[in-house]
């Protein structure tokens, strides 16, 4: 990563006011968002919206066409164009012909992106931004930070200091008095304005229409003062029924602001009388702008179907820290890196791309079903594809790839016998090691690791088996873990077997875009795992598990590999989560815990793979409950600890307060322990709360289980 | 429906009244203008748009309020305190009235002012926007504008913040005589 950037990182998240705005925002959101949709089916709703977005995508030029000949038809000009610079000649030249000295525009994030408003102001002509965050930050001459709230970095006092030089007089902080100013610094330049400029959030092709969301009243008032209207309208707007017009407006005001609907929708269809008589101008443009290559790409088609409500930006952890600015462009968050990458060039996502840790928040709340986090390890195997890999990653995952080598250096370091700060080449292995221990404590590699225990575990002879699939970090670091689920599984009549060429899930190399050093993992452990006959494959780990039971197919799909396909569909039809498979077996009879004790009070950390990729949460804390704890939910309990595997090690300046969150909930509902499912978790919050003092214990479900079963 | 939609469009920050009859509506709305200072000056007019509510009424005794115009022009408009104009339709799950603006005066009335007073057909609640776009016709209505409470922001450091750039406050009166759908 760039040093500037990493510079911008480091003074993002240490300026209290945006990560106070930020985080307070975020938090309330979460709660408000959910209000919102209250009596609300958002799973249907959002198919309808993506099914409908999908499909108007899958044949853009068409649709578009259809566009332009009705809104023509109803005296509109329609502009159609691939390119940014033909719509700034456009605007200009209306612009000119007309005599415009004067352009009032509402949010449009299409302008932005095509930076209109320096390329009218350098010909002479002076446009004024209306929505109140565009004004403040085209007074501050920046770029917005968030789609939806352009200038949410910005406290009022900013604010103020800003307005204060505009109007030329002392204006107080006090909020209402500040959107006072706005009103009547901007009124009259609405009056005056020769031409008007808006977006548009829908644009309907069987109607010709054009669909605008606004709350603050000034789309009504640039459509309707001047007598010129010119509309900049992204093609991934257009939909071709009216009836679409329906769903898009229950999702995007819920979406984006919490909101029923805004306080003002405006359906426009073709130019309407101005109040004097005579009729509008009105000019739509359509643009490209990359867009129909992008739907073109059946990776990247989906992003066709988002609705820009920000949601993504809402709910994402580390957007909450770090703000819009370090994105570097026009769009920002997760959605704006995949944007970024499509509408300037995907060189340019090279370094913001890595922000995402793969959570998958945003892919619950996204109204489009756009799988953001799947789209950015798409641009990474793309970079990766391109530039390849760096040196280290390269000697990295070279080691991974030779089980032996990649096994004998863990059992060099065991050797060693001390914690991974030291060493020089080892440390840079992934999941396992870092420079970092800054607020967090390193485990040590295990002195014996499970694929050894496991070879002196008595075992009764047992007809069912399962087979466990240890993953490194339980292998090598928390081998008692592995010890605790054979333990549970014997005693509900299940044999468990160790295939001991079992290597790495891939998902390290994966997660950094080296899609073929996975695929060798992925079919490495195919063969293995497939050895025996066994009735299930179960992992305690959730990242192993998605890779087992989801990446392992999709990789190889991905590259080609397509023969070992049905393979890969055998072992994940066989693999299953350990508390699913727990849960299932306490269920049948084949296993109960001790009863008659009051364990006290437990909270249950969500691991992001188990909770939004598997959709596994409410199987461990039935289990926890029923071996006796009582559940104390923490707040935001399935937000991410901060880990994302090797994230922790290249970003340790965002990881770092994203763990700090998670300790303060923990803490924060008193519980003397803190269960997950994922051992990465247990590393990030077990060496967090190491650093911090408190005295939680921090466990693995299986752990806590296997104490509690009857003799 | 009615109390749903009331109580979406309170929680919204509207202010929802109803009369059976014009003239009830009347008696509320005149003296209204008074209390809020609508007078014969720049900055204190008060506009009402064309609309059936008007049809048959007694010029009168409205033509003679102070400050109160028929004429709506986008100056007279811009120097009103209050606006007033007839929707059409109210939506009762979100608390929003929809009407076809293709005539800019009705526009000018409901953005340009402070406070818009919006007559409503009490028997054209609506449940939804589904019963809603059965009614709406873009080929027909070039204008339809949704509205929903009043003007607001929440920009600066999301504090909601009331009357951005439309009326600071919306004034919803529901008059049964208007008749509609549902009566």
């Amino acid at each position: 990563m760039k040093s500037e950037f990493k510079a911008s990182i480091t003074r993002a998240v240490n300026d209290a006011n945006l990560t106070g705005a930020l985080g307070k925002f975020s938090e309330a959101y979460k709660v408000n968002r959910t209000k919102a949709y209250e009596g609300i089916d958002f799973e249907a709703l959002r198919s309808r919206v993506a099914e409908a977005k999908s499909s108007a995508a899958c044949h853009l030029d068409e649709v578009a066409e259809i566009f332009k000949k009705n809104a023509e038809a109803l005296g509109a000009k329609v502009y159609r164009t691939k390119d940014p610079e033909q719509v700034k000649q456009y605007i200009l030249k209306v612009a000119q012909d007309n005599g415009v000295k004067t352009v009032v525009k509402s949010k449009s994030m299409a302008t932005e992106e095509i930076h209109l408003n320096p390329y009218l102001i350098k010909n002479g002509i002076s446009v004024a931004e209306t929505d109140l965050g565009e004004w403040i930050i085209q007074l501050a001459g920046q770029t917005p930070s968030h789609m939806v709230m352009p200038a949410i970095h910005m406290t009022k006092e900013e604010v103020a200091e800003l307005f204060s030089k505009e109007v030329e007089e002392r204006v107080s902080t006090d909020i209402p008095r500040l959107v006072k100013v706005a009103r009547n610094e901007l009124r009259p330049k609405f009056l005056a304005a020769d031409m008007g400029i808006s977006g548009g959030n829908i644009a309907v092709a069987e109607t010709g229409s054009i669909v605008l969301v606004t709350n603050e009243g000034n789309a009504r008032l640039v459509t309707t003062l001047p007598k010129i209207h010119i509309a900049l309208i992204g093609v991934e707007k257009l939909v071709e029924k009216f009836e679409t017009v329906v769903p898009i407006l229950d999702a995007l005001p819920r979406s984006a602001t919490a909101q029923l609907l805004t306080s003002y929708v405006s359906i426009i269809t073709g130019p309407t009388p101005n109040d004097d008589g005579s009729l509008k101008d009105m000019h739509i443009i359509l643009m490209d702008n990359r867009r129909t290559e992008m739907a073109q790409d059946p990776k990247f088609k989906q992003a066709l179907q988002c609705i820009r409500c920000g949601s993504c930006l809402n709910v994402c952890p580390i957007f909450r820290l770090v703000g819009g600015h370090v994105f570097g462009g026009i769009y920002t968050g997760g959605i704006g890196t995949i944007l970024t990458a499509w509408f300037d060039e995907m060189k340019k996502s090279e370094d913001i791309q890595g922000l995402c840790i793969q959570c998958g928040n945003c892919t619950q709340v996204c109204p489009g079903k756009l799988d953001i986090p799947e789209m950015i390890m798409e641009i990474r195997r793309r970079l990766v594809l391109e530039k390849g890999q760096s040196l280290v990653q390269k000697a990295i995952f070279g080691v991974v790839n030779n089980r032996k080598l990649f096994h004998g250096m863990l059992r060099a370091a065991s050797v060693a016998g001390k914690p991974f700060t030291s060493g020089k080449f080892i440390r840079h292995l992934p999941l396992f090691l870092s420079d970092l221990t800054d607020g967090r404590s390193l485990p040590a590699i295990a002195a014996e690791p499970f694929r050894d225990t496991f070879l002196k575990i008595e075992q009764p002879k047992l007809q069912e088996k399962a087979a466990f699939y240890a993953g490194c970090l339980i292998d090598f670091a928390y081998p008692e873990m592995g010890v605790a689920l054979v333990k549970l599984l014997n005693k509900a009549g299940i044999e468990v077997t160790f295939p001991q060429e079992q290597t790495c899930c891939g998902a390290p190399a994966l997660y950094n875009g080296a899609y073929d050093v996975a695929a060798q993992n992925a079919v490495d452990n195919i063969k293995v795992l497939l050895q025996e006959d066994v009735r299930y494959v179960v992992s305690a780990c959730p990242t192993c598990t998605v890779a087992l039971v989801h990446e392992f197919g999709k990789t190889l799909d991905t590259l080609g590999q397509t023969e070992w396909l049905s393979k890969a569909k055998q072992l994940s039809e066989k693999t299953v989560d350990f508390s699913t498979l727990v849960k299932h077996l306490v269920d049948e009879g084949r296993l109960s815990f001790k009863e008659g004790e009051e364990l006290g009070k437990i909270t249950y950390h969500d691991s992001c793979h188990l909770k939004r990729t598997l959709n596994v949460f409410e199987q461990p804390r039935e289990l926890l409950q029923k071996a006796g704890y009582e559940l104390a939910e923490m707040f935001e309990c399935d937000m991410c600890c901060g880990m994302g595997g090797s994230y922790s090690m290249k970003l340790p300046e965002i990881s770092g307060p994203i763990l700090q969150n998670k300790l303060k909930n923990i803490k924060e509902t008193g519980a003397p322990v803190v269960a997950m499912d994922c051992p990465g978790c247990v590393l990030q919050i077990r060496g967090g709360l190491d650093q911090d003092g408190a005295e939680v214990r921090v466990k693995h479900t299986a752990e806590l289980l296997a104490e509690r079963l009857k003799d | 429906m009615y109390e749903q939609f009331k109580t979406r469009a309170v929680g919204v920050g509207a202010e929802v009244y109803r009369f059976e009859k014009k003239r009830d509506a009347l008696d509320f709305i005149l003296p209204f203008l008074g209390k809020e200072g609508v007078a014969d000056a720049p900055g204190c007019y008060a506009v009402w748009a064309d609309c059936p509510f008007l049809e048959g009424m007694d010029n009168g005794e409205l033509k003679n309020v102070p400050g109160l115009s028929f004429e709506v022009s986008r100056s007279r408009a811009a120097q009103s305190r209050i606006g007033i104009s007839q929707m059409e339709w109210a939506v009762a799950d979100t608390g929003s009235l929809v009407q076809d603006q293709s005539a800019a005066e009705q526009r000018l009335v409901s953005s340009l002012t402070g406070i818009h007073i919006a007559l409503v057909p009490s028997g054209n609640v609506l449940a939804d926007k589904s019963q809603l776009f059965a009614r709406i016709n873009p080929q027909t209505s070039r204008y339809i504008a949704f509205i929903t409470g009043p003007s607001r922001t929440a920009d600066i450091e999301r504090v909601l913040t009331i009357g951005v750039h439309g009326p600071e406050r919306l004034i919803i009166i529901f008059v049964d005589e208007l008749g509609g759908e549902n009566i």
